[in-house]
């Protein structure tokens, strides 16, 4: 650990713009100005675990039943048990032997789901996250008493409070001292600093190393179309091509049917011609409305103009020659004809 | 897409006829010896494979792709600004962003994958930094963004974008991977690809200005031990993170690879905590609190703990320790002959940089030394690649990182040995890959 002198001079050191303060030590005042009274009120609504930032007020379970039911169980359920949009928040495994000792001990069983309430050790993480970002598509809607009913509510699906309580904030430590997990978070690991001592560490043999090389997982065959076509998830020229894993009738390779007509103007810029051509003056080729004019009366015009894209010419309107388009597809090559026979 | 096996052989490497064997002979071969019969069976299918070659043996054939002088050759090309802001080939349609099927329940919580296995160097493009939300992304005006620090300050303080981008700026490289890439592999082999077992790993530039400036003008306490990060967006997303951490290399960004940041990535500001877990880096970030106790966000909390055997949750688990994983071959892929390849990856930790990649083809028994490729530069992903001839055998592909801090990364087996299965995050495991004798790659896991 840093001393805070060293903290700060270690900063100093890697991050070259702090020496601002040095250069120019009254620049920094220049940028930022006094938040007031009510912008921090606005935004400052985080509840830390010791409740600092809750708000006063109180909700009873039964009207956080009655607001869930409105607001709520569309996504979680009734009884916050739903597995239909998210996963459960509660399925009633939890036991007075947990509340009691604060670890919940259905957390070592890999059959059981692991649920919100079964993971969280403290309450305020509750009443912070349904004030903040609840409901889902409403976020920050609730009023500070509809939060503390539907905590109550959730609580007492957790058989953590009664049906007839009413949490507050003069009652929600005693509360926290009765949740099931309270006792279940541990910070004794290396992954909380970069310093930090690693738990598991790999070795560095090199030859004939001691290995279990034995195949023991892998994809089942069924399993291998799973996520789509492999063959499709990369190049299709590159030295590793995909695997085919659809059936082959179901490939994409299928020539993608053309897609609709596009506007001529779209045809115009997608194919390099408006390089050349312009709507109303000649540029290096004529302009279009003087094509327009020039064919107007020509009953193959349609035809004709096909021909003059798709093979280009000569001395028409200059010298100027006019390359081949053989990059205009039919269908565009056809849309661009029309239009410029029906002289529009 | 055009259908390039069928319209453009020539261009394109076929199976070898090396590779002619069906994997059920070849394992029939090795169980009972070469019979008359299976010896029959060999030499029909080599006589197929030759013939099925057929133009590739005939080089002295000319490339109609040549002869015939293609016509992007003989045309006017299109005109600058066709595309305003470019955008890739249409032949690169395969590269994108991917959901796993069935992972999450819903589109707004939930993980698009960058496409690692298709991707070079140690930048990622933008539009492929892989994504995560938690309540949707939200596109946010700038000139109505704003952010704050409060708390254990001498004064609240905001700031608008535009003094934020005229202040002095950083702009540092640094990978970022969230907490849960490679979660679907603690049991078992998962999903096919290395899109999905490694897909939420990035490495870009970051510009912003550091934290610690920040924090210096609004007169942070200097007893205080911690932060919270707070987002703007629809669920004002909260981390905690040590006043150390903040002090060093954080930075309030707006800048990603030379342009604002996306969208997705939390224009227009964002936190970066280099070799933290994504979930961090908080996005569309609005405030800053400084404390002296930990917060217990909901992502502290309920989600981004990991669960050890014995019950209890590792809590704040932040660090990314070092990790590496072949890109190609991967999953999913096919080597057609046997031959020269290049084994490419990479490699990153979140406690310092790649001091060196080994690559093993047997499964981890024998190692030999990757080159790197390009800077490893402190908590950023590194390039590695490695030299290999194919001799059409059935191997095992690992790679395997050691960092500057001495630390090397485990085997699957070493890791669950002490964290089981269930703790969802953090698996850094060394990857495996499958060739089998037909060249397909395959996602296994080894005793």
């Amino acid at each position: 650990m840093f001393s805070l002198a060293k903290r700060t001079l270690a900063a100093l050191a890697l991050v070259s713009p702090v020496a601002l303060a040095a250069s120019y030590p009254e620049a920094i005042n220049q940028f930022g100005r006094p938040a007031t009274d009510e912008e921090v009120a606005a935004w400052d609504i985080d509840v830390r675990p010791d409740f600092k930032g809750l708000p006063e007020g109180a909700g009873s379970v039964e009207d956080g039943e009655a607001l869930w039911l409105e607001k709520c169980a569309v996504c979680h359920g009734d009884f916050g048990d739903s597995n239909e949009v998210f996963s459960p928040l509660v399925l009633g495994n939890i036991t007075p032997e947990d509340i009691e000792s604060g670890r919940v001990a259905a957390l070592q069983d890999p059959a059981v789901v692991r649920t919100t309430l079964m993971k969280v050790s403290t309450l305020s993480t509750i009443w912070d996250y349904i004030n903040r970002a609840m409901p889902w598509n409403a976020p920050k809607s609730l009023e500070t008493d509809e939060v503390y009913a539907l905590v109550a509510y959730l609580l007492n699906l957790g058989y953590i409070v009664d049906y007839d309580f009413v949490l507050s904030n003069e009652n929600i430590e005693d509360v926290q001292a009765m949740m099931p997990n309270r006792n279940g978070m541990t910070r004794d690991h290396g992954l909380w600093s970069v310093d930090g001592t690693p738990d598991v560490v790999g070795s560095d043999c090199t030859k004939n190393c001691d290995v279990d090389t034995t195949v023991t997982s892998f994809l089942p065959d069924y399993a291998m179309n799973a996520h789509g076509n492999l063959k499709d998830q990369v190049r299709d020229y590159g030295p590793f091509p995909g695997i085919q894993t659809a059936p082959e009738s179901e490939s994409a390779e299928a020539e993608v049917a053309a897609p609709a007509n596009a506007a001529p103007d779209a045809i115009l810029a997608a194919n390099g011609c408006s390089g050349c051509h312009q709507l109303d003056s000649a540029l290096v080729g004529p302009a279009f409305h003087a094509i327009m004019d020039k064919y107007a009366d020509r009953d193959d015009a349609v035809a004709y103009l096909k021909g003059k894209i798709r093979n280009g010419g000569q001395g028409v309107w200059g010298s100027m020659a006019m390359p081949p388009m053989a990059q205009v597809n039919d269908t565009d090559l056809q849309v661009l004809a029309e239009w410029l026979a029906a002289g529009q | 897409m055009h259908d390039s096996s069928a319209n453009n052989a020539r261009g394109h490497v076929r199976p070898a006829p090396e590779s002619f064997l069906e994997p059920e002979l070849v394992a029939e071969i090795l169980a009972h010896g070469v019979n008359e019969s299976r010896r029959g069976l060999i030499k029909g299918a080599f006589a197929a494979a030759v013939a099925a070659m057929g133009s590739q043996a005939l080089a002295a054939e000319s490339d109609p792709d040549i002869v015939n002088v293609p016509e992007w050759s003989r045309m006017l090309g299109k005109s600058v600004a066709t595309n305003p802001y470019g955008l890739p080939s249409k032949y690169e349609a395969n590269i994108i962003r991917r959901q796993s099927p069935g992972l999450t329940q819903t589109d707004q919580a939930s993980v698009a994958f960058t496409p690692l296995q298709s991707m070079f160097g140690m930048i990622t493009p933008s539009g492929l930094h892989f994504e995560r939300h938690h309540q949707g992304w939200v596109d946010i005006d700038p000139r109505r963004h704003r952010f704050m620090i409060n708390g254990m300050v001498k004064e609240p303080i905001v700031f608008t974008m535009e003094e934020l981008m005229r202040m002095p700026s950083v702009s540092r490289m640094h990978f970022l991977e969230c907490g849960a890439n490679t979660a679907l592999e603690w049991g078992n082999s998962a999903v096919p690809t290395v899109q999905y077992t490694h897909g939420m790993l990035s490495g870009s530039e970051w510009t912003g200005v550091p934290l610690s400036l920040l924090l210096e003008r609004a007169g942070y306490d200097k007893s205080a031990k911690y932060i919270l990060a707070e987002g703007a967006d629809g669920s004002s997303m909260t981390r905690t993170i040590n006043i150390d951490a903040a002090l060093d290399d954080v930075i309030v960004a707006y800048g990603q690879n030379g342009e604002m940041l996306r969208p997705e990535q939390g224009y227009p500001l964002r936190l970066v905590v280099p070799g933290v877990q994504g979930v961090s880096w908080v996005k569309w970030l609005r405030r800053i609190e400084v404390g002296d106790q930990p917060y217990a966000a909901k992502d502290e909390t309920s989600h981004y703990v990991d669960l050890m055997p014995d019950g209890m949750q590792r809590q704040y688990t932040a660090i990314q320790e070092a990790k590496s994983v072949i890109t190609s071959p991967s999953g999913g892929q096919k080597l057609m002959n046997k031959g020269y390849y290049c084994i490419t990856g990479l490699a990153w930790s979140g406690r310092g940089t790649v001091r060196k990649v080994e690559v093993s083809v047997d499964g981890g028994r024998n190692w030999k030394e990757a080159r790197i490729e390009g800077p490893a530069l402190p908590k950023m992903i590194t390039r590695f690649n490695f030299d290999w001839m194919w001799d059409g055998s059935e191997v095992l592909l690992q790679s395997r990182v050691t960092d500057s801090t001495g630390y090397v990364q485990p085997q699957r087996a070493e890791l669950v040995a002490v964290r089981g299965t269930r703790s969802i995050y953090h698996n850094n495991a060394i990857q495996t890959w499958r060739v089998n004798q037909s060249g397909e790659v395959e996602n296994v896991q080894l005793g």
